[in-house]
């Protein structure tokens, strides 16, 4: 178990350093970032001044090491439009995507668990078969449409939660559904499969050749061992969701970390933008890393590897 | 006795004694699935104490009538019977739930895949405990207590520590004592065991069946032992059943049956079976050629009569059941003695 | 019921694919022709509607119904086009992977590892934000980052293909790798890795629609979908049609897009490749 989760963070560090790599490229490879800061009006002499002064001036390696060296300890340097510490700027919106996830992820699993083992117990049923429609459904739809939609019925028509902002834990209602919906077709599909997989198993014979409760079999014997495949994927849902979180805060005016990336983009505002991809990878990592280590703890069988 | 060997307040010390009353009665059980009549009137009975065993090729519906027994067929199954009754209760018309209270308590099983039986995430003492708990009640402490003794009665060293274990640590022979003990956590009066050594190796066949006999001679278990292994039944059964197509084509003691085979796939059965002593070197073993049929709900007449080497038209007429003596049956056109 | 989802996915993207090859001569007005006296004119089931208008106007009065037909063009073409690019790199990528195994293996399995790890919304937004919008470029960034799921499939597919007996008889018969890889591997896991196509095209025009809708996709005043929701959204608390047609038009498109991808999957029998 130590070995594997050894050589499951000597992975982790592998991926993050590419993926630094490759977000450092991404804004170097996409022009003069001097011209861009300068602006359209800028003369030459401005231009030249900007790169020295941000150190644009410097082999691409030098800089490459540099950012590294800072973004290790978690200096991202300075925003160009926020005049602020990126990392300070991050940190304080950071709370607000993390809620917004978290909520999405729980209404997804709220939803999808109890939708999954339904159709499982009852496969080929006309249940089984709404369940099934219900996530082809959730997959098709576009989340920033389903956002804007929620917001017409339940927001402006039925007047039941505000619209956006970020005022009150009812503000995280909608956009929690939404992004809730990015993750239930996957959840639902894997605990059906799984839960199906489960109750045809010699086990659950065995678990009913011992008389056990109903809710024993399905609660216990089969959800045990369906819901395995389940957190490690809700642990790598939620790092996507975290990613897609840039849609549903620019959709819902929340200022978490998403809207934040979305405002530097359109101000150019590179050193935000390159520590919000970086971030969101990073945590992305982290999750799968917890999730096969809880994999590890959830499966005898692992374990003992 | 049981009890000093760990097995404590065995109940099988105030039961009456062996042969005094059917345990376990069938009577023209069915069961299809779909378009496949998988047992099709089958009858017999199990006393208390006695091993009974139901032998037959793959596919004959031997353990379909044993999950049928047990309430735990497949979704989509029918089941019906004239008459199926277990200790004085009407397993036709029990409800689940006193079904589900019945099973693991009075009545246990064991199957034929000891790997895939028991489950992966859960703890071997985790596992026998909930039996005990549900079915007795009590603390989890005295179940894993009584968990021990038995885990220690089938022959398992150092049962402690394999109640902390998992599924997954355990040999196939292992694992198979384990259903064992676990089968035996509340006391049953008749332990159904499906194939329980065919999926073993030979050695570990024998420590198992063994054990078996043990503890049916030691706790006045009935067994009603399911098996394609004839050398198997020869050992420890005191009756046989042989099951074809879905029937009980023969059935009684097993020393008659196996002096005397009278119909003839028990005859070709025991041909495939090489006997030291009575076989000659370089003769060819027997076998019996084709398969066993896929029968549709509303067969008439014998099911074996397309294999037979002594088949008329008449076979496919309703058959006969023919009494051979000393509760000897057979289904069979063929008179009694038409062997010999 | 099966069958029934492939042949409704069929028609659907039949009717699409119709709209999108021959919208020139469908569309009823010109898709960007601006009228301001005639804005935000109500579709056909409301009352009020103006004839020749069948979807009533946008905000700048532009004919509904034709930048709809229109729009079907740019959603299709990226779709197809993405899903040509990505499948390419993580088709080789997974092929090469599975066929070769060991070290080449781990280095695709650590490449996957990395893309999936990249946020593809923001990583796109960006870029496009950084080297300004343009089809072009979404095409190219949507396929470059949604490659991991061919990769995936055409790795683990490849793997059992390569153990086959007729895989191994033509390695004996001398045959060159690309040869094998071509003739022998890639016809044999051809069919799963058209049910993934159409996972991914559903996805690709789905986010197609996304950067569009945050501005950062298709460029003005072409008609996406995604972009037609996002300049309805001014008027959608009085003219709630404005976002919900262009918004069913998608979703009805992807649903058929993935009805038709089950039904491959059963018709083929590749089993689950979600």
């Amino acid at each position: 178990m130590l070995k594997f989760a050894l050589r499951r963070l000597v992975l982790a560090l592998l991926v993050a350093l590419t993926v630094m790599t490759l977000s450092f490229a991404l804004t170097r490879v996409s022009g003069d970032l001097a011209i861009s800061i300068a602006g359209a009006s800028a003369t030459e002499q401005d231009v030249a001044l900007i790169r020295h002064a941000y150190g644009l001036d410097r082999p691409l390696a030098v800089q490459f090491l540099d950012w590294v060296g800072r973004a290790a300890v978690g200096d991202f340097g300075e925003s160009y439009f926020f005049k602020a510490r990126v990392s300070d700027l991050i940190l304080e919106r950071m709370p607000i995507t993390l809620t917004l996830g978290l909520t999405g992820l729980a209404i997804a699993l709220v939803v999808s668990i109890p939708l999954g083992v339904l159709a499982a117990v009852r496969e080929n049923s006309w249940i089984d078969r709404l369940v099934q429609l219900f996530a082809m459904i959730g997959q098709a739809m576009p989340s920033f449409w389903l956002g804007l939609i929620l917001m017409i019925t339940l927001g402006l028509n039925l007047g039941w939660l505000p619209i956006s902002g970020t005022g009150s834990w009812q503000h995280y209602v909608m956009p929690g559904i939404v992004l809730a919906f990015s993750a239930i077709p996957a959840l639902t599909r894997l605990t059906r499969s799984g839960m199906i997989q489960a109750l045809g198993s010699d086990y659950i014979r065995t678990a009913r050749a011992k008389g056990l409760s109903r809710l024993s079999i399905l609660g216990k014997h089969a959800l045990r061992n369906a819901a395995i495949p389940v957190v490690s994927i809700a642990a790598v849902q939620l790092g996507f969701m975290l990613g897609g979180s840039i849609v549903i805060e620019t959709v819902f005016a929340l200022h978490g970390v998403g809207f934040l990336a979305w405002e530097s983009i359109s101000k150019n505002d590179f050193p935000v933008v390159q520590a919000v991809v970086l971030v969101l990878a990073l945590i992305y990592i982290a999750l799968t890393m917890a999730a096969d280590l809880l994999n590890g703890l959830l499966d005898p069988r692992l374990r003992a590897q | 006795m049981a009890s000093d060997r760990g097995a404590p307040q065995a109940r099988s010390v105030n039961r009456p004694p062996p042969e005094a009353k059917s345990l376990l009665e069938i009577e023209g059980l069915r069961v299809t699935f779909g378009q496949t009549a998988a047992v099709r009137g089958a009858s017999f009975s199990v006393a208390r104490g006695e091993t009974h065993c139901v032998v037959g090729e793959s596919g004959c519906g031997k353990s379909v009538t044993a999950l049928a027994v047990m309430d735990l067929l497949v979704q989509g199954a029918q089941r019906s019977a004239d008459r199926l009754q277990f200790g004085g209760e009407d397993l036709l018309t029990l409800p689940a739930k006193r079904m589900a209270a019945l099973r693991g308590d009075r009545m246990a099983m064991i199957f034929q895949e000891p790997m895939t039986s028991l489950n992966p995430a859960y703890t071997i003492g985790s596992q026998m405990a909930e039996v005990f708990t549900r079915h007795r009640g009590g603390g989890r402490a005295a179940a894993l207590e009584r968990a021990a003794g038995l885990l220690g009665r089938v022959g398992i060293t150092a049962p402690g520590m394999r109640l902390g274990q998992f599924p997954h640590q355990l040999s196939g022979g292992l694992r198979q004592r384990v259903m064992i003990a676990m089968a035996l956590m509340c006391d049953p009066e008749l332990l159904i065991a499906d194939e329980p050594t065919t999926a073993l190796d030979v050695t570990v066949q024998a420590q198992i069946l063994r054990l078996l006999a043990e503890l049916q001679r030691d706790l006045g278990l009935a067994i009603l032992l399911i098996t394609h292994d004839l050398g198997i039944v020869a050992r420890i059964a005191d009756k046989v059943s042989v099951m074809y197509a879905g029937e009980v084509v023969e059935s009684g003691a097993t020393a008659p049956i196996f002096a005397a085979p009278s119909h003839p796939y028990t005859r070709g059965l025991l041909r495939c079976v090489p006997v030291p002593g009575k076989v000659k070197r370089d003769e060819l073993l027997g076998s019996i050629p084709g398969v066993v049929p896929r029968i549709p709900p509303g067969f008439v007449g014998c099911g074996f009569r397309d294999r037979c080497e002594h088949a008329v038209a008449g076979c496919a007429a309703p058959v006969p059941r023919q009494n051979a003596g000393g509760g000897h049956e057979y289904l069979c056109r063929l008179a009694p003695g038409w062997a010999a | 019921m099966r069958k029934a989802g492939l042949i409704l996915g069929g028609i659907i993207i039949g009717i699409v694919l119709v709209c999108a090859v021959f919208a020139p001569w469908i569309m009823p007005q010109d898709p960007f022709a601006q009228d301001l006296d005639n804005r935000l004119a109500v579709p056909f089931w409301m009352e009020g509607t103006k004839p020749g208008y069948w979807l009533g106007t946008d905000g700048i009065g532009r004919d509904y119904l034709s930048r709809l037909i229109y729009g079907a063009r740019i959603s299709l073409l990226i779709g197809l086009l993405t899903v040509v690019t990505s499948g390419a790199i993580g088709i080789t990528l997974g092929v090469v992977g599975g066929f070769f195994g060991g070290r080449v293996d781990d280095a695709v399995l650590f490449a996957i590892t990395c893309r999936l790890a990249i946020p593809v919304v923001l990583v796109a937004l960006a870029v496009v934000g950084l080297l300004g919008s343009s089809l072009t470029l979404v095409i190219l960034v949507l396929g470059l980052l949604l490659w991991d799921r061919f990769a995936v499939v055409a790795r683990s597919t490849t793997m059992q293909v390569r153990n086959l007996d007729y895989v191994a008889a033509a390695w004996a018969a001398g045959c060159s790798t690309p040869r094998i890889l071509l003739a022998e591997v890639l016809p044999n896991i051809a069919s799963h890795l058209a049910v993934v196509a159409t996972l991914e095209m559903a996805l690709a025009i789905l986010l197609e629609a996304t950067l569009s809708f945050l501005g950062l996709g298709v460029p003005p005043p072409l008609p996406s979908w995604g972009l037609m929701i996002a300049e309805g959204k001014d008027y959608m608390f009085f003219s709630p049609w404005v976002i919900f047609i262009p918004g069913v038009a998608l979703f009805v498109l992807v649903i058929g897009i993935n009805l038709l991808g089950d039904g491959l999957r059963d018709l083929l029998g590749t089993g689950d490749t979600r």
